[in-house]
């Protein structure tokens, strides 16, 4: 198993998605996060004062899947959120020492195999 | 608003005064003089309808995604900058000056001529005041079509351009001695000068800009509808100025012009509410809110020309198409975001057919279909009709001509996705302030 961490767009967030729940992966948890890559920085002016804006707002997903859905997930992850400017964001992939289902007690493969589908991935 | 004091005024002022003097001093008195009571009200009116558009502000502002949030509140400000200084400088004298059927004249450019005499019963300032109030929010009721997706000086060309080319002749037409008001159309406080004329406007200039980036894959949701239902709070109170205003006295007309303002929307909350529950199963915050911008609307044209209970009758009639409208437009291809042609354009037609079917002879003179004069209707289509389509055609031209000459209406598409707040504005409508660096002067 591993969790497949990707950090994207805003703006991009519901092609994402879109390209997720086409590749049958189902499950994935999502944070508002303010970050700084290699992207320029906005400048803002409020009232006289401006401002550089070093911190961006950023969307990150958290996506705990099996050995065999990793490469469909990134892949999805990475032509869907792709604009080709700089700051378009990052996928970290973790290996997982364990996954819990909370409702039945289900370990590892059985926990982030969806009850209904034959796929193999959920949140954690 | 009744034009017909004005003119009996200055015809009084202008070519009779001798001869009016000679037989009827007190006469000449009765039409001159400036009335305190008329003038409070009206003043207090023109703050009033001042402040509907700062309410539309948050109507609008509470429907958009946070990311465009002061994009769209400043389209309805800045209108406060535009089309106010526009109105003073030519609309007002395009709008009420001269005699001709369409256009008025420039006699009255810079407000020459405009000053602390009589015009009815209040200073003739004050009426161009209360007038250009109205010319404000007619330019910024448009802005409800292109949320999030024109560039903030294409817009601003498009108002400025608009409020003289399309809504000052509208004006002229219906409330200045035009052809429309001397058919006899109703309205009295502008159900087709205003809402009519702004939603053609709304619908043609959707139609032109285009749907935006995400249109029909991604829902827009309102962002803050605590927002939507203060605006919806803050037009209602403004609209007593706006309906209970036009009499242009403090008199029973104003009176009924404010009563009926505040049945009409009441009525339509409930229909509304009824068409919500049986539809959906709830009653929704947006749709109540929504509502109330129709009852508003429909009974603006009636509003001193019907009873309390017609009034009543308009409102629930009017929630039917609009609702409906509005239901089937989120499932089209037509992205006018935030429904001013069904709220505004539908509302405000069948508020002035309304109008000619509940008139009443005892209120404002003239009698309706339901009183015998079917020929009422007939009237009100005709100048629905009229100011559809001089509307619908001169904003196609104007957006077309800004945008031949600006490079384009709209922002690239991926600016456009990111939000029109940071991109036209360089602001953020809830910045956190995190990792933002002072940048001095030196740097």
């Amino acid at each position: 198993m591993k969790l497949v961490k990707a950090i994207i767009r805003p703006e991009k967030l519901s092609d994402v998605l879109k390209a997720l729940y086409q590749a049958d992966v189902e499950g994935v948890t999502v944070n508002r996060v303010q970050g700084h890559g290699g992207e320029t920085e906005g400048v803002e002016t409020y009232r006289g004062t401006t401002v550089k804006m070093e911190l961006t707002d950023k969307i990150m997903l958290d996506i705990g899947v099996s050995d065999s859905f990793v490469d469909v997930t990134v892949n999805a992850i990475l032509s869907s959120a792709r604009t080709g400017e700089v700051g378009d964001g990052k996928v970290f992939v973790f290996p997982i020492e364990g996954v819990y289902r909370i409702r039945t007690g289900e370990k590892d493969e059985q926990a982030v195999t969806p009850v209904t589908g034959e796929t193999n991935e959920t949140t954690i | 608003m009744i034009k017909t004091g004005k003119l009996a005024g200055w015809a009084a002022r202008l070519v009779l005064p001798g001869l009016v003097l000679l037989l009827a001093p007190e006469l000449v008195e009765a039409q001159d003089a400036i009335d305190s009571g008329d003038t409070a009200w009206m003043l207090t009116s023109t703050a009033l309808v001042l402040l509907m558009t700062a309410g539309l502000a948050f109507f609008y502002g509470g429907l958009v995604p946070s990311k465009n949030v002061l994009n769209t509140m400043m389209m309805s400000f800045v209108a406060f900058g535009v089309a106010g200084v526009l109105w003073a400088v030519a609309g007002y004298s395009l709008a009420f000056g001269g005699d001709g059927a369409f256009v008025g004249d420039l006699s009255m450019m810079f407000l020459s001529g405009v000053g602390m005499e009589a015009s009815g019963s209040i200073p003739h300032i004050l009426f161009m005041g209360f007038q250009g109030t109205f010319a404000i929010i007619t330019a910024a009721l448009i802005s409800g079509a292109l949320v999030g997706r024109m560039k903030f000086g294409a817009y601003i060309a498009f108002i400025a351009i608009w409020g003289l080319v399309v809504y000052a002749p509208v004006v002229h037409w219906v409330w200045s001695g035009g052809w429309l008001g001397g058919m006899g159309a109703l309205d009295f406080a502008g159900g087709t000068v205003v809402h009519v004329n702004a939603g053609a406007a709304a619908l043609a200039a959707a139609i032109v800009l285009g749907p935006r980036q995400d249109y029909g894959v991604r829902a827009m949701l309102p962002h803050n509808v605590p927002f939507v239902l203060l605006g919806a709070g803050l037009l209602w109170f403004g609209w007593f100025g706006f309906n209970g205003g036009s009499a242009l006295a403090a008199d029973g007309l104003g009176a009924t012009g404010a009563v009926t303002t505040m049945f009409a929307p009441g009525a339509t909350v409930v229909v509304w509410a009824f068409l919500d529950h049986f539809t959906t199963g709830e009653m929704t915050a947006v749709g109540l809110a929504t509502a109330i911008v129709v009852g508003l609307v429909a009974i603006t044209p009636a509003s001193g020309f019907v009873t309390p209970m017609g009034a009543i009758a308009i409102g629930a009639l009017a929630a039917f198409p609009s609702y409906y409208f509005i239901k089937w437009r989120t499932r089209s291809s037509l992205d006018d975001s935030l429904d001013v042609f069904g709220a505004h354009g539908i509302g405000g037609a069948v508020g002035a057919v309304l109008t000619g079917v509940f008139a009443a002879e005892a209120v404002g003179g003239t009698a309706g279909l339901l009183e015998g004069n079917p020929g009422q209707v007939v009237t009100q289509v005709i100048a629905i009709i009229g100011v559809l389509v001089y509307s619908v055609i001169a904003t196609v031209v104007i957006l077309k001509v800004i945008g031949a000459i600006s490079g384009g209406l709209r922002p690239a598409a991926d600016l456009e996705l990111r939000g029109m707040d940071v991109i036209a504005h360089g602001e953020e409508g809830y910045a956190t302030g995190d990792g933002a660096v002072l940048i001095l002067e030196d740097d």
